[in-house]
């Protein structure tokens, strides 16, 4: 039982670093209907910012709360720029090109992003540096929490509630609302449809940045293919819950990680990536609005 | 019965082509040349897919991998001739292979085929991904670390002449079925879903029978390249494979077979060209400069080389600029 | 907001001024220029660099000195294996660089050129045919890893190409033809070693195992243990897989390993994931001694294992603490010449390195001939031990088995085969 207790504990903490990544992911699907392949990518960038900041400012020699908070503001920074920049360059000027180009141009991007990681940072894993010391927070039946699930956990469920308060109760909320059903109708009431995407764009790295950082500090191999697999299972989080709803984000990513948990605790991990794909495919072929989306009928 | 000069035709230039390389050039442009019938295979098939009828599919290297693994699994436990007459024996495994590769593109393409655009993108990808693991966990195929010391034929010239049969077919069973009256219902989905169905063409039972077709072709290429690379492991065969050959259709033009055909030349030659950079600044620039390529294309070219053009009518338009 | 519809259509009408079809992308780009007179010319730049792509291909062929000895070796210099290939490839470095200052062999120079695999079986194979093809190398080091070495192997028999790896030691690898060599021990001695350790130095009685499923130095060397330990009376509580090379979690896996409480944990795998492991057993509350193989031999292991990695123990082909005046000298100077001490790998890189040195003196230069002479190697002294290539041309060789403590070994023990 105590192993169950602790499978379930870990799944949650992996649930909640895909759900991180899976917001992202579902916000700008919601207001641009595309995938953004390239989502993942700037996760490892915000990686890789946070590693070369601790780095440089010798930050690593001083761990502690201040440090971290460094460290994830300039990660921040960093990955909303990226985003404006993938947006500006690479997906503005094919808003009018059919949905195909747009998906290819965003695998192109995530492998730039990939392939030029490897060649400025070198393909090798680094090892992230203990910013945070991790500790017990306190024991449940016989099972130890560590603070460092017990913070990605509660900086989703934060990030969550922010997002939900920013979309449904604030003036940029309701414009970024009328951009994902209309956009054109949005320009014609004064919307600046290109200022709410790049917010949205802004919004969703800083959460992957945020991820990023709580990932390496609780996985230190940092190299630059790792957002790939962690993408695609939030990605698949996010179409589970309903690609377009925030909470459906959460959920998808909770059961994503769950499932992981239990299927490499008792079956075996090499099964761990098709359960991802496994699920995709039942949830796109049974219910593709996901758990808590709706069907929108497609009109001729 | 239509006529078979002109794929006789291509097959003894492709013999005498061959024939050159196989005495002019040396072992490693060989190699090059046999991928580059690989790819071309991989490409024209992925284009029937995603160039003619429009489903944008990111799981070939998946229906490679099955063609590979039957093909390899059969000539290493159930090769049946001597070695002299191996050839006929890996025509069959390859035949074989690519059936197999046919049946799953069944089993994906009827479920998946009603999802659009990027949905089906994805699900592809997925199951693509499944087929993966699902060989990862098959110890007596290898498992993770990969089939080796697969036979093949052992001499470049018989390789070649063995792919070039392949892509002849290839290029005249797809070639025949675009400009069939199937070739105008696949093109009639692509254009207006609704509207062909309107028109009474069964567009589900048009979108699964390219995709069974494409996958056969996949498998059959998965099927040369265990006999030539002599060695396949699930790694071989990842989503990034998948996407080199959607790179090659996007870079021929999405509509056009001869494009696809260029396109895998120049996409096979690129890396290796590009190693002398390599060589120089000491960083592998190749897979940057190939993703770079990639979003400079979509936004400049989506067209591709030849749009939806072929080549007699690609040369006509531009070389002897009558419209 | 600019509707950007002329583009496409233009395309499809109008026909500019164009070359041959070789040149349709000359075309599409030239659309373009009457639209704007800047782009032309940036894509004169793209005709350029498409010609020279073209000719490329003719200028990538090496010249070849008719002086220099040509050879070949492949490794993992990028990757979360990294630390063996350039381990080994400044080992191999070293020994060349003493014999060519001596001034080579018969006279000749060698020239040495190292292809990186990434850590990738695809690429290994690719490497190696490269080499033998383009490169017209008369021998092969390589690779570290088995896997890699299985998947280069044949294409090095086939060619009829010598080719010594320094440090696989699965059983597989030089079985695959009579032109493959090692100067290693191999898998079935190096899991005896450790059910050994582990049953009598560690006293344990059950042993949780927990391996690599996409190695197969791991998968082979997890076998061999499995069968050793139960033959001297031990039990396998647990035996469970991750993906090298990907996984980075593995409590899944370690809760399942922590409820079966083994005295001992088994861990075959390569220093980037054993590391992690060692951590995330620890998070757990395991505090079970985790034993290991030679892949465990990195000097960023403790990098990545931190306090976790400390006191746990993994057999090896070298130990830093010997007492033999010739692998004292080889530290020396390897440490002059690179500023860190050697590890296993460099170690075997530099016997493996003069090995062949030493067949190809009294080889005809000839690839066969140079096979047959590494063939008949005796007691050859190398740094990691007198080395004597058997019939299955494998090297009968003691190992050491070692503790971690920081980011050095201490030494525990040594066992002859």
């Amino acid at each position: 039982m105590q192993d169950f207790v602790q499978h379930l504990i870990n799944g949650i903490g992996l649930g909640s670093i895909y759900a991180l990544i899976a917001l992202g992911y579902t916000m700008v699907y919601g207001i641009l209907q595309m995938i953004n392949f390239a989502h993942s990518d700037v996760y490892m960038i915000g990686a890789f910012a946070a590693y070369y900041v601790a780095k440089w400012t010798g930050l690593e020699q001083h761990p502690g709360v201040g440090s971290l908070m460094i460290i994830l503001v300039s990660s921040i920074v960093v990955c909303g720029i990226l985003g404006i920049l993938i947006e500006r360059l690479a997906y503005r000027p094919l808003r009018k090109a059919p949905k195909l180009n747009i998906l290819i141009t965003a695998i192109g991007v995530s492998l730039f992003l990939e392939y030029s990681g490897q060649v400025v940072f070198g393909a090798d894993p680094k090892v992230f540096p203990d910013i945070l010391m991790d500790s017990n927070l306190f024991n449940l039946a016989g099972v130890e929490i560590k603070t460092l699930d017990f913070t990605v956990l509660t900086v989703g469920i934060l990030s969550v509630l922010f997002l939900n308060f920013v979309i449904y109760k604030t003036k940029i909320g309701k414009a970024m609302r009328s951009v994902s059903i209309n956009p054109s109708v949005a320009a014609m009431l004064g919307v600046n449809t290109d200022r709410i995407i790049t917010f949205t764009f802004v919004i969703g790295s800083a959460l992957a940045a945020i991820g990023s950082v709580l990932v390496g500090m609780k996985y230190p191999k940092i190299d630059p293919l790792m957002g790939m697999m962690i993408g695609l299972k939030a990605f698949v989080a996010a179409v589970l819950g309903g690609i377009g709803s925030l909470s459906g984000a959460v959920l998808g990513a909770m059961i994503m990680g769950l499932s992981e948990e239990m299927v490499v605790a008792y079956l075996s991990s090499t099964y761990r990536d098709a359960l991802a794909f496994g699920i995709l495919i039942l949830i796109l072929i049974f219910r593709p609005a996901g758990l808590l989306g709706k069907y929108n009928v497609e009109k001729v | 019965m239509q006529s078979f000069k002109k794929p006789i035709l291509s097959l003894m230039a492709l013999l005498i082509l061959g024939l050159g390389l196989n005495f002019g050039f040396n072992a490693f442009i060989q190699l090059q040349a046999k991928f580059i019938i690989i790819n071309m295979i991989l490409a024209m098939s992925l284009n029937l897919v995603n160039g003619y009828t429009g489903q944008f599919s990111l799981g070939h290297a998946g229906f490679m991998a099955i063609g590979a693994y039957v093909a390899a699994y059969l000539a290493m436990n159930w090769n049946f001739l001597p070695p002299e007459l191996s050839i006929l024996s890996y025509l069959l495994f390859v035949l074989v292979g690519g059936l197999v590769a046919a049946f799953a593109g069944f089993l994906v393409g009827k479920p998946s085929l009603r999802l659009r655009g990027d949905y089906l993108a994805i699900v592809t990808l997925g199951f693509s991904e499944i087929i993966r693991v699902a060989l990862l966990n098959m110890d007596f195929l290898g498992g993770a670390r990969g089939l080796a010391g697969i036979p093949g034929l052992n001499s470049f010239y018989l390789d070649f002449v063995f792919s070039s049969l392949w892509l002849v077919f290839c290029f005249f069973a797809l070639w025949r079925l675009i400009k069939s009256s199937h070739g105008r219902g696949l093109l009639a989905v692509k254009e207006d879903e609704i509207a062909a169905e309107a028109m009474g063409i069964d567009t589900a039972f048009m979108k699964v029978k390219a995709f069974v077709v494409s996958s056969f072709f996949a498998g059959v290429a998965g099927g040369l390249y265990a006999y030539f690379v002599q060695f396949i492991s699930p790694g071989s065969f990842t989503f990034l494979h998948s996407v080199n050959v959607v790179i090659m259709v996007v870079l021929g033009g999405m509509g056009s077979m001869t494009g696809s055909l260029v396109a895998a030349a120049i996409i096979t030659i690129l890396p290796e060209a590009l190693r002398p950079l390599q060589e120089i600044t000491g960083v592998d620039l190749r897979m940057v400069i190939y993703s770079l390529s990639l979003i400079i294309l979509m936004i400049l070219r989506p067209k591709g080389l030849f749009g939806e053009l072929e080549l007699p009518e690609v040369w006509r338009k531009y070389v002897r600029r009558s419209a | 907001m600019t509707f950007n519809t002329k583009s496409n259509y233009k395309v499809d009408q109008g026909a500019t001024e164009g070359d041959a079809v070789a040149c349709s992308l000359q075309t599409a780009l030239g659309d373009r220029s009457t639209n704007d007179g800047i782009r032309s010319n940036r894509h004169w730049y793209k005709k350029i660099f498409l010609s020279l792509l073209v000719v490329m291909p003719v200028m990538v062929g090496c010249t070849k000195k008719e002086d220099e000895i040509v050879i070949g070796q492949y490794g993992s210099l990028t990757g979360s294996e990294a630390t063996f290939g350039i381990s080994t490839d400044r080992g191999v470095r070293m020994a060349f660089d003493e014999i060519n200052e001596k001034g080579g062999i018969k006279g000749k120079k060698i020239k040495l050129i190292t292809l990186d695999d990434q850590g990738k079986a695809d690429e290994a194979a690719s490497a190696v045919t490269r080499l033998i093809t383009q490169n017209k190398v008369i021998a092969l080091l390589g690779e570290v890893a088995s896997g890699r070495s299985k998947a280069a192997a044949p294409i090095a028999q086939q060619n009829k190409i010598p080719m010594i790896s320094p440090s696989s030691t699965n059983p597989d690898v030089t079985k695959v033809g009579d032109y493959i060599f090692r100067v290693c021990f191999i898998d079935p001695f190096q899991g005896f070693v450790m059910a050994k350790f582990a049953s009598e130095n560690l006293k344990a009685k059950k042993a949780a195992v927990l391996r690599d499923v996409k190695s197969d130095y791991s998968v082979g060397l997890a076998d061999t243990f499995v069968k050793e330990f139960k033959k001297m009376g031990g039990e396998i509580v647990s035996d469970s897989s991750y993906q090298g090379q990907q996984d980075i979690d593995f409590k899944a896996q370690l809760t399942e390993i922590r409820s079966k409480t083994p005295d001992v944990i088994f861990v075959p795998g390569y220093y980037t994931e054993v590391g992690m492991i060692a951590q995330q057993s620890r998070q757990l509350g395991i505090q079970t001694p985790l034993l290991g193989g030679d892949g465990w031999d990195s000097p960023k292991l403790h990098e990545i294992g931190k306090e976790a990695i400390n006191g746990n123990y993994f057999s090896n082909h070298y130990t830093t603490e010997s007492t033999d005046p010739n692998v004292i000298g080889f530290i020396k100077k390897y440490k002059e010449k690179y500023s860190v001490t050697p590890d296993g790998l460099a170690a075997l890189g530099y016997d493996a390195a003069r090995i062949l040195a030493d067949a190809i003196t009294r080889s005809d230069l000839s690839p066969k001939s140079i096979r047959d002479e590494v063939a008949k190697t005796k007691d050859f002294l190398g740094v990691t031990g007198k080395i004597t290539i058997n019939e299955q041309r494998d090297a009968v060789k003691s190992a050491v088995v070692v503790k971690v403590d920081g980011p050095e070994r201490k030494f525990v023990t040594t066992v002859a085969p």
